[in-house]
């Protein structure tokens, strides 16, 4: 194949579909649709195969992300999502949700001259394929004995679990809510993330093996010690994400009316108050209504709001669009939908309606000064320039604390902000117990939650003693299919056999 | 373990696989109920099989309770647990459609759709020698683990529960066993003292001096009258508090409540505080919220019923 040059190949991104905004606004289906073989056989000829992919450094777990690509071009689907599962467990969700623009498509050359290769779509397509097609590589796995526990269903936990099933252990995930997925379930909206995909990556999961109790608040129906010291868990991961959300401590916020985004997206998402009253729980839904931050959750919460038929929705944030954190195909979108921005400002009160209700609410403008430690401008209150604007529901999208639970109940070292203290290897203060994803980082993404729940499987196997026969035996393939291979379980390792 | 819950969406997965051990028998039969009592036309009982919940549960701590798959998700204290028997007891005002609902649906033998707990921080059973356990309506109930919990710390116990009449009285002799005094009041007399709770908390101050601690649960109102009681006397006061909840796991802040000027989040860092730094307008504004939707879903679900 002939060196393919940034003229050679196709120039334009390769469009996605996408339902139009007037009747999505109406709808809680999908906004992008997906490609089709062709596009997805276009965009992969855009890739220009670096040897040295700036792409695979961009991604946070390593993705081989030209190979995955080229064997798109040679039409072995199979093989390049082969490729791709190797380091990504939930590639339908993270082509969906991951912020690209920051990560693998932000430093892939094609970029410099033209749009980038649309990495996270092809990901996305070969996921949906792989679902479809009941991919999921699922080997046959020989119990090594070893019991392993899992708090949180989040996706820290779900890619924690899966290595260590593959691996041959006992998994069991606890979840505190009725339904498993953490924020992939209550937080993003079915039009971004549909119930099916993660439905389907949780069935890979059983599959497996792994056993998912839900409605189990660890810390409050048994603590991570009697985890590990009577419920027989040899080693414990947890992943119960960031959580608690952030309050700004503003006159007026327990107006009724005023709520965290968290909790607008839980009724909506996990309890259906969107079918109120044919579900039991509602959300009284406000008809002009502002949410307070520009993140990935602010979208989320003026596009389920404007889904619901509120009349207006505003966002409020006080630095600019460019400083917006939220993904930029998802702050697109909201823009498309009708939501009116209000860059610069911020609340300094929200006011009642005489009857405990919000009224209005009272912002001030911002203009940007210094930078900060985090190197963005800094945003400051411009003297004398408050006024009033009328809205009936305040939502906060401003970020979380940790959730208290597990410091508050064990006795295992936190930080100094409240998030457990995990090492390089995810090791906590107690042996056996180790931690990932959103209550050690703070609040990140799926595929950073995904990529540490990986990196706790591999310390989980390297502190039981379990040895990856990956590495021992590599899989050749004159070999028979279900050839047994793998170690001694004497030597705490485990056996299984080849699948095709 | 295997007792308990595996989680309802496997039955919706299409998946043909039964992973190794899984029984779905004794997996899927959970959260059943083992007894149902009735008090009143709208006061019951549900007490329920699940071991682990019982072997954990401590005073003035409560659950989620969904009753069906498109069920609110409802908190309810944990009235009493038996660790021996494995079961964990509810009791339930029925005021809304959920809690209706509940009344009409959760009989013996049936099965609730999820029950998540014990949720909530323990209650401090200190080391007050002499503690008054005020119970109010759907607080009667509530109280009386702790009411237990402070005799079998040792403490001189005084209980006192309101009723709005004789026929409401319930549980007298499971109170009787582990107060040292017991004073029923109701609203018209026919039981006890003529009065409210209120009048019960005056009498036990004025034949005790030496109370240390006063434990108050039921309707807001209630609870912010029993502390304003007590104040004046200096006595330490604790009250359960009840906003409205959605995943009672500290994750959505809808149970935030203020307390001593700041704000706390009910089922977290509660649901029990102070009563003397408690903002009850706060609360009793708040559990307004959704009045309106409340009265639409209790409509249709009557009119359903008919
Ligand atoms: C609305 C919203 C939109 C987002 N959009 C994006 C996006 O587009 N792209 C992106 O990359 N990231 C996005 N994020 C961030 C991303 O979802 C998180 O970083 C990621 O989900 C963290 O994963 P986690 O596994 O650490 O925790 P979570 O997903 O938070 O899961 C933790 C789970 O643990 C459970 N749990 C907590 N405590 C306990 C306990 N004591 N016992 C048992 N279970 C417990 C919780 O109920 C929860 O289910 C978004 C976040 C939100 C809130
Ligand atoms: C920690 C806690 C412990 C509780 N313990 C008990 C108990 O032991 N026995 C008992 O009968 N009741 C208890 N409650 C109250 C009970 O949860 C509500 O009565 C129930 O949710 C009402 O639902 P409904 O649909 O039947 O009525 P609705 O018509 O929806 O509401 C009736 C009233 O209940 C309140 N309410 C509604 N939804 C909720 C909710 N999700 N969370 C809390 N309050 C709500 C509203 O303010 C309203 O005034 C407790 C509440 C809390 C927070
Ligand atoms: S996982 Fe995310 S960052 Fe990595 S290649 Fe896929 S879309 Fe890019
Ligand atoms: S950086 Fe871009 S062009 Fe280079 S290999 Fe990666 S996706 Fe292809
Ligand atoms: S009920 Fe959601 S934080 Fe308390």
């Amino acid at each position: 194949m002939a060196k393919k040059t940034i003229r050679t190949i196709p120039q334009d991104r390769t469009d996605i579909p996408v339902q139009e905004p007037g009747e999505r606004v109406k709808n809680f289906a999908e906004v992008a649709l997906g490609y089709p073989l062709e596009s997805a056989l276009n965009e992969s000829e855009r890739c220009l195969m670096c040897p040295e992919p700036a792409c695979v450094k961009g991604c946070p777990v390593g993705i081989n992300i030209p190979g995955f690509i080229e064997k798109i071009t040679e039409k072995d689907y199979r093989g390049a999502y082969a490729l791709l599962a190797e380091a990504n467990l939930l590639p339908a969700i993270c082509g969906r949700v991951c912020p690209q623009e920051d990560q693998c498509e932000g430093v892939c050359p094609v970029g410099d001259t033209l749009e980038p290769v649309a990495i996270g779509r092809l990901e996305r397509w070969l996921g949906d394929m792989a679902i479809e097609e009941g991919w999921a590589a699922i080997p046959y796995r020989e119990n090594n004995g070893f019991k392993v526990g899992i708090v949180g269903s989040g996706p820290a936990g779900i890619a924690c679990a899966a290595d260590l099933a593959k691996a041959g252990c006992d998994v069991t995930i606890y979840e505190a809510l009725h339904k498993p997925g953490g924020v992939l379930r209550y937080g993003i909206p079915e039009f971004r993330l549909p119930n099916e995909v993660i439905d389907a990556e949780l069935a890979s999961l059983t599959k497996l093996g792994v056993k998912i109790e839900c409605n189990t608040l660890v810390g409050r129906l048994f603590t991570i010690e009697q985890m590990r010291e009577e419920m027989g868990f040899d080693a414990v991961f947890i992943g119960t994400g960031a959580g608690a959300p952030k309050f700004m401590g503003i006159p007026g916020e327990s107006l009724n009316g005023v709520l965290s985004a968290n909790e607008l997206l839980t009724r909506c998402n996990l309890m259906g108050a969107g079918d109120f009253p044919s579900y039991d729980t509602p959300l009284h839904l406000g008809k002009k209504v502002s949410v307070i931050g520009s993140g990935n959750t602010a979208m989320d919460a003026m596009r389920v709001a404007m889904r619901l038929g509120a009349e207006k929705v505003y966002c409020v944030y006080r630095r600019t669009e460019a400083e917006s954190p939220a993904r930029l195909e998802e702050l697109h979108h909201a823009q498309e939908e009708g939501i009116e921005f209000h860059w610069l400002t911020a609340p300094v009160e929200i006011l009642d309606d005489g009857d405990g209700n919000v009224r209005a609410m009272r912002c001030i403008r911002m203009e940007l000064g210094e930078p900060d430690d985090s190197g963005r401008r800094r945003p400051v209150p411009v003297e004398g320039s408050e006024y009033e604007f009328e809205t009936d529901m305040v939502v906060y999208a401003i970020g979380t604390n940790p959730n208290p639970i597990i410091g508050q109940t064990s006795t295992l070292k936190l930080n100094k902000w409240d998030y457990i203290d995990a090492d390089e290897s995810l090791a906590t203060s107690f042996t056996g117990v180790f931690a990932g994803g959103d209550i050690v980082t703070g609040a990140a993404t799926v595929i950073l939650a995904m990529g540490a729940g990986r990196k706790a499987a591999r310390s989980i196997k390297d502190y039981l003693g379990i040895r990856d026969t990956d590495e021992i035996y590599q899989v050749k393939d004159e070999d028979e299919a279900n050839t047994l291979f793998g170690i001694d379980r004497d030597e705490r390792n485990f056996a299984r056999l080849r699948t095709v | 373990m295997n007792k308990r819950g595996l989680c309802r969406t496997e039955e919706t997965l299409s998946s043909d696989f039964i992973p190794p051990g899984f029984e779905p028998e004794t997996d899927y039969a959970r959260f059943e109920v083992v007894t149902r009592e009735d008090f009143s036309d709208v006061t019951f009982l549900i007490e329920f099989y699940h071991p682990m919940m019982a072997r954990a549960a401590r005073p003035g701590q409560f659950v989620i309770a969904i009753s069906h798959e498109k069920g609110e998700r409802i908190p309810l204290t944990i009235a009493d647990f038996d660790a021996a028997k494995g079961t964990v007891t509810l009791v339930i005002q029925a005021v809304g459609k959920s809690t209706r609902e509940m009344q009409q649906i959760c009989r013996t033998g049936t099965q609730l759709f999820s029950v998540a707990g014990p949720l909530g921080a323990p209650s401090h059973i200190g080391d007050a020698k002499k503690v008054v356990c005020v119970g109010g309506g759907l607080g009667v109930a509530p109280v009386y683990p702790q009411a237990r919990a402070f005799k079998e710390s040792g403490a001189y116990v005084i209980g006192v529960v309101g009723f709005r009449s004789k026929e409401l009285v319930f549980w007298e002799n499971k109170f009787k066993q582990v107060c040292d005094e017991f004073i029923i009041c109701t609203d018209d007399g026919t039981a006890g003292i003529k009065g409210l709770v209120i009048d019960g908390i005056k009498q036990a101050i004025e034949s005790h001096p030496d109370i240390d601690e006063v434990v108050a649960i039921g309707p807001p109102i209630m609870m912010k009258a029993s502390a304003e009681t007590t104040k004046p006397h200096g006595i330490k006061t604790m009250v359960s508090l009840n906003p409205i909840m959605v995943d009672g796991t500290g994750m959505c802040g809808g149970c935030r409540v203020t307390v001593d000027g700041k704000q706390q989040f009910a089922c977290v860092d509660g649901p029990d505080f102070d009563g003397h730094k408690v903002d009850f307008t706060d609360l009793m504004n708040r559990l307004k919220r959704f009045k309106e939707d409340e009265k639409l879903a209790m409509e249709r679900w009557a009119a359903a019923q008919n």
